[in-house]
């Protein structure tokens, strides 16, 4: 008995080393792109589902009307080869593709997407990114259920090549949200086969039944274990393909993941430990790749509770962090220190920087405010979900009050799900909280603070700055003056300091050197179309 | 043996009845939705959603209407899986579970009986302690140190071994069997030896041994039957504990088993899911738990004596 054990243990181990190629070295020779995804995907269905990993599968399967060039993100056709807008920026006309197909071979028409946007849009789907659409006409009094004449909407399709689009005012990144999953088409015969159109739970997304118009096609969808996708032979594009296919796997704990690349099954980290940065960085020709990302890391700050109600108080919380040292000691390095809430260079616009680390005039501010060295300081707590890294930056933070300022802050964890509802519900004072852009563009991070705005949080308002985001800055004539005025807007609400910005997220991966075609870009950005896997990576190395 | 059975099925119906109305309203009591998400959800989706779901019902005939479907063997949509069924995830996950809590039990037997009856012949010598001291630190070390540990020798320093997966490629299984059954053969281990220890001080033990019988009869023929049987009435139990416990494992090893699934439905609040997996390892924990009874009494005379009377 136990020696048969004996024997099958080690037949087990010699099995394991005697099959030595990794994924890594068997993709290159096939061409097969083993990534690490984060985690199993919700779903497939572009209108019901959202999240980072359903974003990178939706858009290998799918092809929106323009793409995003991954190198510089502009817009590139995509479904529609050309489009065209109107003088006073309010029309769009995109000719759609003759050449775009469906999986099963039949074309893909301009009423299609018609089709699709009634789908996204219908209050009855549920669509969380409904409002992605809203820039066009009447859009959002359809999804609100305000509006049950979809013919008043302005989406129009005068026939199969064209596609006319009314919206509200110029919106200069209508074209960029066309590469938004919420926007893509779906093949409507396939949704009406499986289900009613508006049906949440349908069978259609599965292997056997999928049809899509992307680069990729699914071949094998294996829960929580990987999916598999071929090259489509009927995408318009095809030729410029050159990947035969691509794994995704869900690979939800980083450190296994990590471990992964390590011993060659993925290509692609999705990110990597904090503390294995300093490692990956000490290395020659290290395969972390590490740039800067349209996400800002911040606290909100309840501006209806004392202490904190006081903005020289809220002023006095943001100067005493010295964002340097915290990015240098607790974060490895890993981000870049922020000081307002539109992270830097987006699409060529800078926030304001309104202060720096001053632990003088800190001081200064919290004594104005009534608390002179902190005396009478009457506590403060501070909320984050639970998380190692976030714990870490709370109890630095907490440091950093007590030393500058000499004010003692509760920090208090809470469950993910408590911890949403804590911020929904404002009962906070600070909280933590992070904002990762849908569209590279200020808006997108500006009209947070509306007043009354859902993910406003902070009980920020200034009728002003409404006027300002809404009304003012889609009627600029040019970009200049469109940013000068978002610039503006962005002051006015730094000097009110609703947040305390604490970095600027960045996008961190582990990339094999066989993989090319794959550059960072702000929005981290993955376009299948452009990657390939040199196999002969190492010759070309040792030839050097 | 039969009236045995059927009393305990029946017995097994309040319990389960509670353990579902327990957790339903328990998990409508905790703070948070299925629908809250990081970005503001406008109010009509959520209405449209609410309504998909039945959420929007009144709680106690939600509750009537759940009973209704798991009478019909349904435990409804997924709620961070849409297009999925709960019944659908857990056919998924069960089997990987299943096997991997199969391999573990293995492993816990093997490894742990074999430790705590060799503890046993000689208590308090060197044979005794270095098995069991062994066995003190397998309960002690949990599966989230000891599963990096083993991957970081055999898996990367060695390179013997896949670091991740499950049935993917050759020899991926080792690990994490060993992973999850290793806290189980510590207890095994202790088990087996306290039960040996009893049976080797009893008359029948002294008498196989007046015959002559060596020591390796001794112990194979006669003691390991009843020194065995606290191992084999802990074993459904822990079976039972290997199926719901094992997201630890899971999680290290990417195992695509039911246990990252049953602790994420809790995180996401997948009301759903939620249910359907307490209510069915409940129902297996309360099966495991019979059969271990049943298994027990089968290889005790005085046991199976009792139920005679009866």
């Amino acid at each position: 008995m136990i020696r048969n054990l004996a024997t099958v243990v080690l037949a087990l181990l010699l099995a394991a080393c005697g099959g030595g190629e990794s994924n890594v070295v068997q993709g290159n020779r096939e061409g097969i792109l083993h990534y690490g995804n984060g985690s199993e995907p919700q779903g497939l269905d572009p209108h019901v589902v959202t999240g980072v990993p359903e974003n990178k599968l939706i858009r290998a399967l799918f092809e929106g009307l323009a793409v995003k060039n991954p190198y510089t993100l502009e817009p590139e056709p995509g479904v529609a080869e050309s489009w065209d807008i109107s003088a006073d920026g309010k029309v769009v006309t995109f000719h759609i593709n003759p050449e775009a197909r469906w999986s099963n071979g039949e074309p893909v028409t301009a009423g299609d997407f018609v089709w699709s946007w009634e789908r996204a849009l219908n209050p009855a789907m549920g669509n969380l990114y409904a409002y992605m659409l809203f820039p066009i006409v009447n859009a959002e009094a359809y999804a609100k259920g305000e509006l049950e004449d979809f013919e008043q909407v302005g989406i129009k399709a005068p026939d199969d090549q064209t596609l006319v689009v009314n919206l509200n005012a110029p919106t200069p990144y209508f074209i960029q949200l066309m590469d938004h999953y919420s926007t893509f088409a779906v093949h409507p015969e396939t949704i009406l086969k499986h289900g009613k159109k508006t049906d949440r739970f349908t069978r259609w997304t599965r292997v056997e039944n999928m049809v899509n118009n992307g680069p990729f096609n699914l071949k094998e969808w294996k829960l929580n274990r990987r999916i598999s996708m071929e090259k489509s032979d009927t995408y318009w594009d095809r030729d410029k393909v050159r990947l035969n296919g691509v794994i995704f796997y869900p690979t939800e704990n980083l450190v296994s993941e990590e471990r992964m690349f390590r011993v060659g099954q993925l290509h692609y980290t999705q990110t990597i430990p904090l503390d294995k940065i300093p490692v990956y960085q000490a290395m020659e020709d290290t395969p972390y790749v590490q740039a800067p990302y349209l996400g800002t890391y911040f606290y909100l700050i309840n501006t209806r509770r004392p202490p904190v109600d006081d903005v020289r108080v809220r002023k006095a919380l943001s100067m005493a962090i010295d964002r340097h040292k915290l990015n240098d000691t607790v974060l490895q390095k890993s981000n870049v220190p922020a000081y307002s809430i539109t992270p830097p260079d987006t699409l060529g616009y800078y926030p304001p920087k309104l202060f720096e680390y001053d632990p003088q005039q800190a001081r200064q501010l919290l004594a104005d405010a009534g608390y002179p060295n902190g005396e009478g300081w009457p506590g403060l707590e501070l909320i984050y979900n639970t998380s190692e890294s976030h714990r870490k930056i709370a109890v630095a933070l907490q440091q950093m009050w007590k030393d500058v300022l000499n004010i003692a802050v509760t920090i208090s964890n809470q469950e993910w799900k408590v911890y949403l509802d804590s911020v929904t519900q404002m009962d906070f004072q600070i909280a933590r909280r992070g904002w990762i852009g849908d569209y590279v563009d200020p808006n997108n991070f500006l009209d947070l603070y509306l007043t009354d705005g859902g993910n406003n949080n902070t009980g920020f308002a200034d009728p002003r700055y409404d006027e300002m985001i809404l009304e003012l800055a889609p009627q600029a004539e040019t970009q200049e003056e469109r940013y000068r005025i978002f610039y503006e807007a962005e002051t006015m609400l730094m000097e009110q300091m609703p947040i305390l910005p604490i970095y600027t997220y960045t996008s961190k991966h582990l990339i094999h050197p066989s993989v090319k075609g794959l550059p960072s870009n702000l929005m981290d950005s993955l376009n299948l179309k452009y990657v390939w896997l040199d196999p002969d990576w190492d010759q070309q190395k040792r030839a050097e | 043996m039969w009236r045995f059975i059927g009393y305990r099925l029946l017995q097994a119906i309040p319990v389960i009845l509670a353990v579902i109305t327990v957790t339903f309203f328990l998990v409508r009591i905790a703070p948070g939705g299925p629908f809250d998400s990081e970005k503001a959800v406008m109010p009509e989706v959520k209405a449209a959603l609410e309504a998909q779901y039945r959420l929007d019902q009144p709680l106690f005939s939600q509750y009537t209407a759940y009973l209704g479907d798991l009478a019909r063997g349904e435990f409804g949509p997924s709620f961070k899986y849409p297009g999925r069924s709960v019944n659908e995830l857990i056919g998924a996950g069960l089997p990987v579970t299943a096997e991997l809590g199969f391999y573990a039990l293995l492993v816990a037997v093997v490894i742990g009986g074999l430790a705590g009856v060799i503890a046993s012949l000689k208590p308090n010598t060197a044979q005794d302690y270095i098995p069991m001291t062994a066995a003190m630190i397998g309960i002690c070390m949990p599966s989230f140190l000891l599963g990096p540990l083993l991957v970081l020798v055999f898996g990367i320093h060695l390179d013997w071994l896949p670091v991740s997966g499950w049935g993917d490629i050759p020899g991926d299984k080792l690990l994490p069997s060993i992973t999850l059954g290793s806290a189980y053969a510590a207890y095994i281990a202790r088990l087996s030896r306290a039960g040996m220890l009893e049976v080797m001080s009893q008359d029948y033990i002294r008498t196989a041994r007046a015959k002559g019988l060596p020591e390796w009869q001794v112990v194979t023929r006669h003691a390991l039957r009843g020194g065995l049987i606290p191992v084999v009435a802990f074993l459904g139990p822990a079976f039972a504990g290997l199926l719901a416990g094992s997201f630890v494992v899971e999680t290290i090893f990417q195992i695509p088993g039911l246990g990252r699934f049953y602790v994420q439905a809790a995180f996401n609040r997948d009301y759903t899911m939620i249910l359907g997996t307490t209510v069915f390892l409940s129902t297996l924990i309360v099966l495991f738990n019979l059969l271990s009874d049943i298994l027990a009494a089968w290889m005790n005379p005085r046991l199976r004596a009792q139920f005679g009377e009866q």
